[in-house]
């Protein structure tokens, strides 16, 4: 279909621009630090004059508050976490669970004081170094041989957030149905018919025009995709507990995501579509080839989503933050308005974001669906 | 690059918590809210429908009704028109009749007329007649009374026979 070509090609030019940002956000991290080295000399011989002036301003010089590091700040929001950052000192401690060659770990995060302890466990002891947990040996230092062998399965900030995300979905979706065996045929009410509309949405505008007459099997997990997305967007856009966790901006969700789409498009797809990708209808001598390219097909169809998805979350998570740390960067209150009216537009434009991705998702897992399922005569 | 490398641990719990929520959202609501949904939509096409065969037999109904109408005004004008042509024959049936009876009647006045007429005029002639008579008989006797007289007419008279 041309319509797939053109939402590849469009997959392709947002993953360079992707790239490119985290490019930029690399290269940036590195001038931060050479910046903030330059820096601090200065400081610290600007404080050692001062102090041989006067001991006051010494001693200011001495409590001056941490600098500020923007992308660290970001980096740390849009990456996973094991405890949940509530507000100033307080954090939400969540359960470790690792899976070690002796066994399974069981234990609080509470434990690692925010990193600065190491916690002894049944079987190892461990350290949070920059959120991951390593295995520090009998030295004192970590040891990276015996960090490699343990599986991290704690339930880490994201985790913790999409179970809420899934709790929201549940209590909603049951209610609705609640609604629906109660008001036998009569017309929508209430939370039933804000519903009702984006169930009907998804069905006659996604589901229906590209999978054809075998829609009704694949309704709930189209569905299930999409409001499972949609609801993590919203959630993550809320900035206070229990949302603002960047939980579909986590390559590791989308991963599974795609995963789930590949599985269904591949174990649904028909003799045609094998017979397109195994068999195709090329000379012989470039059938190796495409082959091969039908193949890398079938796995770039997914992973576009996967990069999409992550891309377009992630970066409206950075830029709101970006927008914040402005007045901590400028280190000013003036610059607040200006921050808080961008923000307010990204907020909004997030919500519209939040919505447009559940739906691409799904409309593209749709049509990959529904080019595997559909018949040629 | 941590950021695009996906951590075991939240691909195993988002696998484990997405399938569930698949599992129990196809039995508990995607089954039940779409069933409905689709029951309600048939319902509605069904309503919609007889709502639009009964409006057609509806229209059928006024149609058919215009019909009786037109019909039974036809009819009625037709009745009207006949009844009207009726009377005019009658009417003139009955104008010709009084005329014909009218001309009787004069025609019988005119002979009664002419009888009475005639009965008076001979009336008039015996009168006339006896009235003369009289009147020759008193002027006779008159004439008569001498002898001589009476002699001379007789003479006239005879006069007159031996004439014819």
């Amino acid at each position: 279909m041309d319509c797939n070509r053109v939402f590849v090609s469009k997959v392709k030019r947002l993953t360079i621009v992707f790239t490119l940002l985290i490019a930029f956000l690399s290269i940036k991290i590195d001038t931060f630090a050479q910046v903030d080295s330059a820096v601090v000399p200065v400081d610290s011989a600007v404080a050692a004059s001062a102090h041989a002036v006067s001991g006051e301003h010494g001693t200011k010089a001495e409590h001056g508050e941490e600098k500020f590091e923007p992308t660290k700040v970001i980096m740390e929001h849009i990456a996973d976490s094991h405890v949940w950052h509530l507000w100033g000192h307080t954090s939400l401690p969540l359960p470790v669970i690792l899976y070690t060659p002796n066994g399974l770990e069981v234990f609080s995060s509470g434990n690692f004081h925010h990193g600065e302890h190491d916690y002894n466990g049944k079987y190892n002891n461990y350290r949070l170094e920059e959120d991951h947990i390593k295995v520090v040996g009998a030295d004192g230092k970590i040891d990276e041989e015996a960090s490699k062998s343990i599986l991290d399965f704690s339930i880490t900030k994201n985790v913790a957030a999409m179970f809420v995300a899934i709790l929201v979905i549940l209590v909603v979706f049951i209610s609705v149905a609640g609604a629906y065996k109660k008001r036998v045929g009569k017309a929508p009410k209430g939370l039933q018919s804000l519903i009702e509309p984006i169930i009907v949405f998804v069905r006659d505008d996604i589901a229906k025009p590209n999978i054809g007459h075998k829609y009704n099997k694949f309704m709930p997990y189209l569905l299930t995709v999409f409001f499972f997305i949609w609801f993590n967007n919203l959630l993550g856009l809320v900035p206070i507990f229990p949302g603002g966790a960047n939980v579909t901006g986590n390559i590791a969700l989308t991963f599974v995501m795609a995963l789930g789409t590949l599985i269904i498009v591949n174990i649904n797809g028909n003799k045609y579509y094998w017979k397109h990708i195994l068999l195709p209808d090329v000379p012989f001598w470039l059938w190796p080839l495409m082959v091969v390219v039908e193949v890398i097909g079938i796995i770039s169809k997914p992973f576009a989503l996967m990069v999409r998805l992550f891309a377009n979350i992630t970066a409206g998570h950075i830029i709101v933050l970006s927008l914040i740390s402005l007045i901590f960067i400028f280190e000013t209150l003036a610059i607040a308005p200006v921050s808080v009216a961008f923000v307010l537009f990204m907020d909004v434009l997030e919500l519209l974001v939040a919505f447009l991705q559940a739906f691409i998702f799904t409309l593209l897992t749709a049509l990959f669906i529904g080019m595997a399922v559909e018949e040629h005569h | 690059m941590e950021l695009v490398t996906p951590s075991i641990g939240l691909v195993f719990w988002t696998s484990v918590a997405f399938i569930c929520l698949l599992i129990i959202l196809r039995k508990f609501a995607w089954k039940p809210i779409l069933g409905a949904i689709h029951e309600r939509e048939q319902s509605i096409d069904e309503a919609l429908n007889k709502a639009e065969l009964a409006k057609q037999e509806m229209a059928r109904l006024t149609s058919q009704n215009q019909d009786l109408m037109q019909q039974a005004r036809a009819e009625r004008d037709e009745i009207l028109k006949e009844a009207k042509t009726l009377k005019d024959s009658i009417l003139n049936e009955a104008k010709k009749q009084a005329q014909t009876e009218g001309a009787k009647l004069i025609e019988k006045a005119k002979i009664e007329i002419e009888n009475q007429k005639k009965a008076a005029l001979a009336e008039v002639k015996g009168q006339v007649s006896t009235l003369s008579l009289e009147i020759a008989e008193r002027v006779l006797r008159a004439q008569l009374d001498d002898k001589t007289k009476q002699e001379a007419l007789v003479a006239n008279l005879l006069k007159d026979v031996e004439l014819n």
